[in-house]
């Protein structure tokens, strides 16, 4: 089996007189073929605990376990891979889309089999296999998006991490991305991490969903019970606050002076 | 790559030093097997000579020819100038990069030695070396050397810092890839340029300081000689032959300069970037026009008297100057503004509707131009210049902008910044307009405003930081607030906050909102009217209770149906629009939207469709309005309903 | 909206401190900046007193030349104390510096401080010459040029000015000194070329440092002036309706002025630095001659002495930009670290 949990982690930043702690002792499962939804506003450590799963931050205590394993933070083989929010920034500029691709891949295979395997990836994330050869700066922002996923299944992962992967979009295409993810998930059985500040997206696609405030998860459960009665004030909030959420205003006449 | 390189040569700067730069070398190289003779041949019968047909800058006081000696000089002088250059750069680079290969924390010892090398100048760190290393030309190439290291450490660590915090580098990290790999395959590729150009300005430099410590006796020694020392002898018989000096001294001036403004003129042609993608200019925009002001006239009809109007905007275009001609990021937008009306203006970047605010607000700036048929605020002509109606706009129209950190200005205190309105355009003493201050902060809702005016813009979190901006609009009485993605940079229960606080001010005194955003459901949840833009156009002018289902436009039922909330079927996926959206450099014919609509036939790609009116209070400019549409089940791709 | 959730929200982690901690931020600020000082000053000293050991070969020996007499060369090192343990010599090092002895020359053998309290003024009163001369060149023609050349405007003006401050930035001070002295001295014969006899005198050297920095730092202020007027909050000004005079002076200036005062300081140091070149050229009875002199005369005393000096002179320069910039521009105070 190969669910991700964080098991009581702690990520601490600064200096040990004036430490500053982002993650505040959360646990947290991802399961097997499942995608669980993070959210949380800016700040709120929902980043940062992606980063210390990847050993991108340090893990100041506390375990993150696949399949009951320690993550391995070194060596070749990585089987957790993480997708960024700014797709402009994620793909080195001089590096073509299938060199980038072909950078997590385990090693082992010859040059003939990672080629192959490069264009049934680009095929999987709906770009033409001839992507290949072109540098990122040629491709638009939704097409980048979905290369950094391909880059991200070509580690072949147990879990996928993804960082406000449809924040840095324009509105046309996102709907496009997350398809891909839900249309992923479902084909592959892929596990997800899926990280947003935005709970509509989080509830289109994921099962279960954890609200992060402040360093600390106040509430997790399925989506269907978290949205659709939730117990913490904070999450309260956060759902009254999403646009279109309440009743429109737009029902009061326009009055005329003059 | 090379493109860009010839770019720099075609500019009258970077191919002149280029071409000094090359003589530089060239000379370094043959000089001395040309003229070493001619340099070093001692003649007692004409010492200390001035210049003369045989010896153009006269002679030295062994009778040698000083022009010769300073053409000789330039493989030495270049030479120690390299050698120091390659020192620097090497020792630059190895601290430079420390940090990313040792790890967090001697990583940061190494920063903290450079930072303390670094603020002691040149010239002492080389004078201190020299002392260490010795009088001598090796002794000054060590001591140059290191002294240039510090700063070049500086410098490569700021490009490597730079590369290693984006995204690439902690995938390639995430993908397993090792330190000394992410550094060779993708942090040092991408600061090659900028450490190549700063190597070549470091090398002009070092020729310089060379000069320097030779002409101060610390450098090369006789018999040898380089530029500085030819300049060291020249400079004591100055009143005798002031060639003497002043030869050797052009020489290092026209050689250090070359390799200087080189590297200055590569910098700036590669690191400015330059708009893409080509435009021409077609009478199109001018022939649709017409059309547009008719959909405008309508409008009077329809919605009132013209005094009922807080703002009436009839075919507003904005325009840029661009390398091929001008670029039109607006192309002729009409609409207008009722007292106490709400209006949304919804488009993705590029679409044109930030640059419509600005321009309505007069707030484009040259090169920018600004046109419009008719642009009255409150029945003032703002077309007469923003100048004209000062008092008018300063008291009368608030803008909130999209980003509350920068908007302020870091080095004065909130309250005097609000209170500037109201000296400036109310007449208001200080003392008065600072009350007036912390009036408005209070009913903007920030808590403790007497304390909060006395403070610095960046002891605001960001929401307050939007509030104080809303409150700054309100020193005046508005009828009319134009907020360009005011919440845009907020957390989203931030965002409801401030989005409540415009609605309670309207509310208040009936003021106008003009909202911008990329986000229809905001706009749908705060405005009575929205216009969708999409390629510097209004597309769609509908009530925002259409927006869903009520709307026209295939443009705008995808955006609708593309943003997921908190209704949507899950078992359907979402809208996908294909194709990317326009860019404002982009030449278009026919419809914007076609390229990318799927009812979009051969009358939609060669005629653009005006804006009209059609059904329930909804204007809309396409062919097929309110065609039905339906959505591939598979791929979530708008089709047209029959092929379904 | 519960009033629950709105208590949550209005108190993000990251609401500004109140006022009352506005002092406590000087003092912090104060004690960070002393304590960087200090740091750097340890290194300095510590430099300086090593240099004389990283010397190859006996510095005494060296300074007395192949053929002066053992037991002279072995007296003069027991004199100095380098026979002594490193770290004893250290200590003693230090203890010469809090009592004001620098120790003595080995040419002349007058105590070093005298040699350098006598120096000092000079090299003191022509850096602060140049670098107030440049100065007031600088900001007011690099924000003027920056008002010009907005947006893209003035390409022409722009191109000029950049192109000659370009040039006039990169040649050393020493061959403008030389240049100066070749037109005023001996062309024109309008101006002395050599020591500070009189007030003329301080003409040419002080132009000889002051056009180089003058030009580098005009071209800075004119492009900070010029990306501060790109920013959002001069935006904000206009959206205010405020005059172009309250704009410019009252918004942008004081950012501008922020921004270009970090490069002052450094300026500032290399200044003092180039004093030993000018110095130089124009025979100024300054520490630069004294230093070149020393050098070329292995008097290692002297020129560790004048190294400390100049080094202290550089760090002080430094800090005094520091607190200028935490006055006007609060941000940087917590900016740094």
């Amino acid at each position: 089996m190969s669910e991700l949990r964080f098991d009581d982690v702690t990520v601490r930043y600064g200096t040990a007189r004036r430490p500053f702690t982002a993650v505040d002792g959360v646990s947290l499962t991802v399961p097997e073929g499942q995608v669980v939804g993070l959210v949380g506003e800016s700040g709120s450590g929902k980043s940062t605990l992606a980063r210390a799963a990847v050993g991108l931050a340090p893990l100041h205590s506390g375990e993150i376990l696949l399949g009951g394993q320690p993550v391995p933070r070194r060596g070749r083989v990585r089987p957790l891979q993480m997708v960024f929010q700014d797709p402009f920034s994620s793909l080195d500029p001089r590096m073509t889309i299938g060199e980038s691709i072909t950078e997590p891949m385990p090693p082992g295979p010859g040059r003939a089999e990672r080629r192959a395997e490069v264009e049934r990836l680009l095929t999987l994330v709906h770009l033409d296999p001839d992507v290949a050869g072109a540098l990122p700066g040629r491709l638009s922002g939704g097409q980048r998006q979905r290369a950094a996923l391909a880059r991200a299944l070509a580690g072949q992962p147990k879990v996928v991490i993804a960082d406000e992967i449809t924040s840095a979009l324009d509105v046309s295409i996102q709907g496009a991305v997350l398809n891909l993810v839900r249309e992923l998930q479902r084909e592959l059985g892929l596990s997800m991490l899926f990280i947003s500040h935005n709970l509509a997206v989080v509830r289109y696609v994921a099962s279960h969903v954890a609200v992060m405030y402040q360093g600390r998860i106040v509430e997790q459960g399925p989506v269907s019970e978290v949205l659709v009665d939730p117990q913490h004030a904070y999450t309260r909030e956060l759902l009254a606050a999403v646009p279109g959420s309440r009743p429109p205003t737009h029902a009061r006449p326009a009055r005329s002076t003059s | 790559m090379s493109r860009r390189w010839l770019r720099v040569v075609r500019t009258p700067l970077g191919l002149t030093t280029g071409l000094l730069v090359t003589a530089v070398l060239v000379l370094a190289i043959v000089a001395p097997m040309l003229w070493s003779d001619r340099a070093e041949v001692i003649d007692t019968d004409h010492i200390l000579t001035g210049p003369s047909g045989d010896h153009w800058a006269g002679t030295d006081s062994l009778g040698r020819d000083i022009f010769f000696r300073a053409l000789v000089a330039t493989r030495l002088s270049m030479e120690l100038a390299l050698a120091a250059t390659v020192i620097g750069v090497v020792v630059g680079l190895v601290l430079g990069s420390a940090p990313l290969l040792l790890g967090r924390r001697l990583g940061r010892l190494v920063t903290a030695g450079v930072n303390i090398a670094v603020a002691f100048p040149g010239l002492l760190l080389a004078l201190f070396f020299a002392v260490i290393f010795g009088v001598g030309a090796t002794g000054a190439v060590l001591a140059i050397g290191m002294a240039s290291a510090p700063s070049f450490a500086r410098l490569v660590h700021t490009l490597v810092a730079g590369v290693a915090a984006l995204d690439y580098v902690s995938a390639a990290r995430v993908a397993g890839v090792g330190r000394v790999r992410v550094l060779l395959r993708h942090v040092l590729p991408n600061i090659a340029e900028p450490l190549v150009v700063n190597a070549t300005i470091s090398a002009g430099g070092s020729l310089l300081a060379f000069a320097g410590l030779s002409f101060l006796g610390l450098g090369v020694q006789a018999p040898s000689y380089d530029w500085g020392r030819l300049l060291f002898e020249g400079i004591g018989m100055i009143y005798v032959n002031p060639a003497a000096a002043l030869a050797p001294g052009l020489a290092v001036l026209v050689a250090g300069l070359a390799f200087n403004l080189f590297g200055e003129s590569v910098a700036k042609g590669l690191g400015v970037s330059t708009v893409g993608g080509r435009l021409t200019v077609t009478d199109e925009d001018a022939a649709s026009a017409p059309a547009l002001s008719a959909g405008g006239t309508d409008e009077h009809a329809l919605d009132g008297s013209p005094s009922d109007l807080v703002l009436d905007v009839q075919d507003l275009r904005v325009s840029f100057p661009g390398p091929a001609g001008p670029i039109r990021p607006v192309r002729g937008v009409s609409f207008s503004v009722r007292h106490g009306e709400a209006l949304g203006v919804v488009g993705e970047s590029g679409s044109g509707k930030s640059l419509t605010a600005l321009a309505v607000a007069q707030l484009i700036e040259e090169p920018g131009r600004v046109d419009a048929a008719r642009l009255q605020f409150r029945g003032a002509d703002l077309r007469e210049g923003p100048r004209a109606h000062r008092h008018l706009l300063g008291t009368s129209m608030a803008m909130v902008f999209q980003d509350p950190m920068t908007s302020f200005n870091p080095t004065r205190r909130m309250g005097g910044q609000l209170a500037e309105v109201a000296v400036h355009h109310q007449g208001m003493s200080r003392k008065q307009a600072m009350a007036r201050a912390v009036d408005r902060l209070r009913a903007v809702r920030v808590p403790d405003p007497e304390k909060r005016a006395t403070q610095y813009p960046h002891e605001f979190s960001g929401g307050m930081r939007q509030r104080a901006m809303i409150g700054m609009g309100v020193m005046g009485n508005p009828s009319l607030i134009i907020a360009d993605e005011p919440t845009t940079a907020l957390d989203v229960t931030v965002q409801q906050q401030v989005l409540d606080l415009l609605q309670a001010i309207r509310d208040e005194d009936d003021v106008a909102l003009v909202l911008i955003s990329h986000d229809v459901t905001v706009v749908g949840e705060v405005c009575d009217r929205v216009l969708v833009m999409y390629a510097g156009r209004i597309v769609e002018d509908l009530p925002a209770d259409q927006l869903d289902g009520g709307a026209q436009h295939p443009y705008t039922r995808a955006l609708v149906a593309a943003v997921p909330d908190m209704h949507t079927d899950l078992e359907q996926p979402l809208a996908v629009v294909p194709g990317r959206p326009v860019s404002p450099t982009d030449v278009i014919v026919g419809c914007p939207f076609a390229p990318r609509c799927p009812l979009a036939d051969d009358h939609c790609r060669t005629v653009d469709p005006p804006l009209a009116p059609v059904e329930h209070g909804i204007k809309v400019a396409c062919w097929h309005a309110g065609e039905p549409l339906g959505l591939d089940e598979e791929t979530g791709e708008l089709v047209e309903a029959d092929a379904v | 909206m519960t009033t629950t959730a709105s208590s949550v929200a209005s108190t993000p982690p990251t609401v500004g401190r109140v006022s009352g901690v506005l002092s406590h931020r000087w003092v912090r600020f104060g004690i960070r900046r002393l304590g960087r000082l200090l740091m750097s000053l340890a290194v300095l000293v510590t430099a300086s007193f090593l240099m004389i050991h990283l010397i190859p070969g006996d510095p005494v020996r060296g300074a007395l030349g192949p053929t002066a007499p053992t037991a002279l060369v072995e007296a003069r090192r027991e004199a100095l104390g380098l026979n002594d343990p490193l770290f004893v010599q250290y200590w003693h090092y230090l203890q010469g510096l809090f009592t004001g002895d620098l120790g003595t020359s080995l040419t002349s053998q007058l105590p070093v401080a005298d040699i350098v309290s006598q120096r000092l003024p000079a090299t003191l009163t022509l850096a602060m010459l140049g670098f107030l001369v440049s100065v007031a060149v600088a900001v007011p023609l690099g924000v003027l040029m920056g008002v010009v050349t907005r947006r893209g405007r003035g390409r022409r003006s722009e191109l000029a000015f950049t192109t000659t401050s370009v040039v006039l930035g990169t040649i050393p001070d020493f061959l403008i000194g030389v240049g100066l002295v070749y037109v005023f001295g001996v062309s024109l014969q309008w101006l002395p070329v050599a020591g500070n006899a009189t007030a003329d005198a301080y003409v040419l050297p002080v132009l000889a440092l002051a056009i180089g920095p003058a030009a580098i730092l005009s071209r800075i202020f004119r492009v900070e002036m010029v990306a501060v007027l790109e920013a959002d909050f001069v935006r904000t000004a206009r959206a205010k309706r405020l005059p172009s005079r309250s704009i410019y002076l009252g918004h942008a200036l004081p950012n501008a002025l922020t921004a270009g005062l970090t490069i002052c300081g450094l300026l500032l140091g290399s200044l003092v630095a180039g004093t030993v070149l000018v110095e130089n050229v124009f025979a100024w009875p300054g520490l630069g001659r004294t230093i070149v002199a020393s050098i070329l005369s292995k008097d290692y005393p002297v020129v560790q002495a004048i190294v400390l000096v100049y080094g202290v002179g550089v760090l002080l320069a430094n800090t005094v930009v520091d607190v200028a910039l935490a006055l006007l521009d609060p941000r940087s105070m917590i900016a740094e670290d």
